[in-house]
């Protein structure tokens, strides 16, 4: 086994480990800790294979952000500290058979894919590189959806604004 | 000049490396060996590193409030931190009660090891770098986010209601102050066209950005250094662990080593900030150069790269002391005002100016 091998398989580890800890634990607080060892494991891995760019936006959005607005809303939650209850055995079991069936579903699918290797040359991943992809209005270009996206995040930021907008009444 | 350069850190590193290969020749064994060899010394960089820093800030206040500080342990007081390192070794560890025990003891760890992993990209001298990764500002930015999580569980798990809330003041400050150091750093990126480390520094070989870039970079400096200085948590900007109003903040339940952890983290942060901006602005290890003073230049070329870079990034650790005894402490509506009515307006109309700036070639 290569040490390429080994590093993936821990890599997994982390991430199978943290998101079956964040489901099982107890403590909503631990919980989202957990959350957060799985989406570093899922960072790790995307450096495992040299997208370093992905890695730290990965790191830079789910680790910095959403791990913190997560953290944060938990700290405005009552009685965050105590231990949830432990669910409803009849909503474990439909629980299991929800994840068994999404499990055997993607299984089945991945069975179903013929994967075939590509021989065209491998694109660097650099930024330089994806920069100009993402802005590029050629065949493979993607700057509609990123202009899309963008203005989604507009009017999402705007919406933020008009709800937290203090409107000082009229004397 | 070739003699100098044969003694310098990059040619050390070089002849480790040609050592390792010849005592143990399996390419796999040389790359584990030297991982452990910068690990370690690492590791040791970084503690005499805070033993140097602990000084400095309590001899570096002392100065601004004329009085002596340390003297009393070793020749003017230089080994009172060692002191103060051997008394929290053998201080008692306590744990609160009700204290999220897992979490109590991960977080310290959590700060040291982004603290840690926020050096890697760091060029230490003319090629002395641990790891030159292609994305090397961005990797900075979004390791070091992470510290707001090691503060924020901290502050959870010690069931003080103190030191939660100085984990949420650190947390608001921390994610709104961190939108102002990237702005910033992209200022310079724009400028480079390059995230790589190496490629900033060589792009600053005829003259640091801070001259090259007018008053665009000037401001952007400006705003990187009061933003850090936020994003670390340091006075002014030390709502986090306000003794008079929070006691000691997120760490008020911590003592011994995890408490010395802390401080370690802290320091380690505070050279990482400075030795960016050192980097960025002021042309890491690229010695001091003026356009045709050739016997100038010469001289400077002497002077060894780390040399250049250590006094470079021990200068702006200087200016982020001397803030700590200068301005009041901001109280929270002020620091959140700060960053969102002026800082961050500015550093968004900064980027488009430098932007310009970069398109039509108006910078040296």
């Amino acid at each position: 086994m290569s040490a390429n091998t080994i590093l993936f398989y821990i890599l997994a580890t982390i991430i199978i480990g943290g998101a079956i800890m964040a489901v099982t634990s107890l403590k909503i607080f631990r919980a989202a800790i957990y959350l957060l060892f799985s989406l570093i494991g899922i960072a790790g891995l995307y450096f495992w294979l040299n997208y370093e760019f992905l890695a730290a936006v990965q790191i830079v959005v789910y680790v910095g952000g959403i791990v913190v607005l997560i953290i944060f809303s938990i700290f405005l939650t009552h009685g965050s500290g105590e231990d949830m209850t432990a669910p409803k055995l009849s909503r474990s079991i439909f629980g299991a058979i929800a994840a068994a069936c999404g499990f055997s579903l993607t299984i089945c699918i991945i069975n179903q894919h013929h994967f075939f290797v590509s021989t065209a040359k491998a694109i660097e991943p650099s930024v330089q590189n994806i920069g100009r992809q993402m802005l590029s209005t050629t065949a493979h270009g993607y700057v509609l959806p990123f202009e899309v996206i963008s203005i989604l995040l507009l009017a999402a930021m705007i919406g933020a604004i008009v709800i937290a907008i203090k409107i000082k009444p009229k004397a | 000049m070739k003699t100098i350069f044969l003694i310098s850190l990059s040619s050390l590193a070089r002849h480790i490396h040609i050592w390792l290969e010849e005592l143990i020749g399996n390419p796999n064994g040389v790359y584990i060996t030297e991982m452990t060899i910068v690990g370690i010394s690492l590791i040791v960089f970084l503690v005499v590193l805070c033993f140097f820093l602990g000084y400095a800030e309590r001899k570096v206040a002392a100065f601004m409030q004329i009085r002596l500080g340390p003297n009393r342990v070793g020749p003017k007081g230089s080994l009172q931190i060692i002191a103060d390192t051997v008394k929290l070794l053998f201080k008692e560890g306590l744990t609160p009660t009700a204290a999220d025990k897992f979490l109590f003891h991960l977080a310290p760890l959590i700060m040291v090891i982004t603290a840690m992993l926020a050096l890697a990209p760091i060029a230490f001298a003319k090629d002395f770098q641990i790891f030159d990764i292609s994305i090397g500002v961005l990797y900075v930015a979004s390791v070091s986010s992470m510290a707001v999580i090691g503060i924020l569980m901290a502050g959870w798990s010690s069931y003080n209601k103190y030191s939660l809330l100085g984990a949420m003041r650190s947390g608001a400050q921390i994610v709104s102050y961190e939108l102002s150091v990237g702005l910033s750093l992209i200022s310079i990126v724009i400028l480079t066209g390059s995230l790589r480390m190496s490629d900033i520094v060589m792009s600053q070989s005829d003259g640091w950005w801070l001259f090259k870039g007018h008053i665009p970079i000037l401001i952007s400096f400006v705003i990187f250094i009061i933003a850090s200085t936020a994003e670390i948590n340091r006075a002014p900007f030390d709502l986090t662990e306000a003794e008079s109003e929070l006691t000691g903040g997120f760490h008020t339940e911590y003592s011994g080593m995890k408490f010395a952890m802390f401080l370690l983290s802290e320091y380690i942060n505070l050279f990482i900030v400075s030795a960016i901006a050192a980097t960025l602005f002021l042309g890491g290890w690229m010695p001091l150069h003026f356009g045709h003073w050739e016997g100038f230049n010469h001289v400077m070329d002497y002077i060894p790269s780390s040399i250049w870079f250590l006094g470079k990034t021990f200068i702006i650790i200087f200016i982020i002391m001397w803030f700590r005894w200068t301005f009041p402490r901001l109280r929270v509506d002020q620091l959140l005002n700060l960053e969102w009515k002026y800082l961050l307006p500015i550093s968004m109309v900064n980027i488009l100016v430098v932007t310009l700036m970069a398109i039509m070639g108006w910078h040296f």
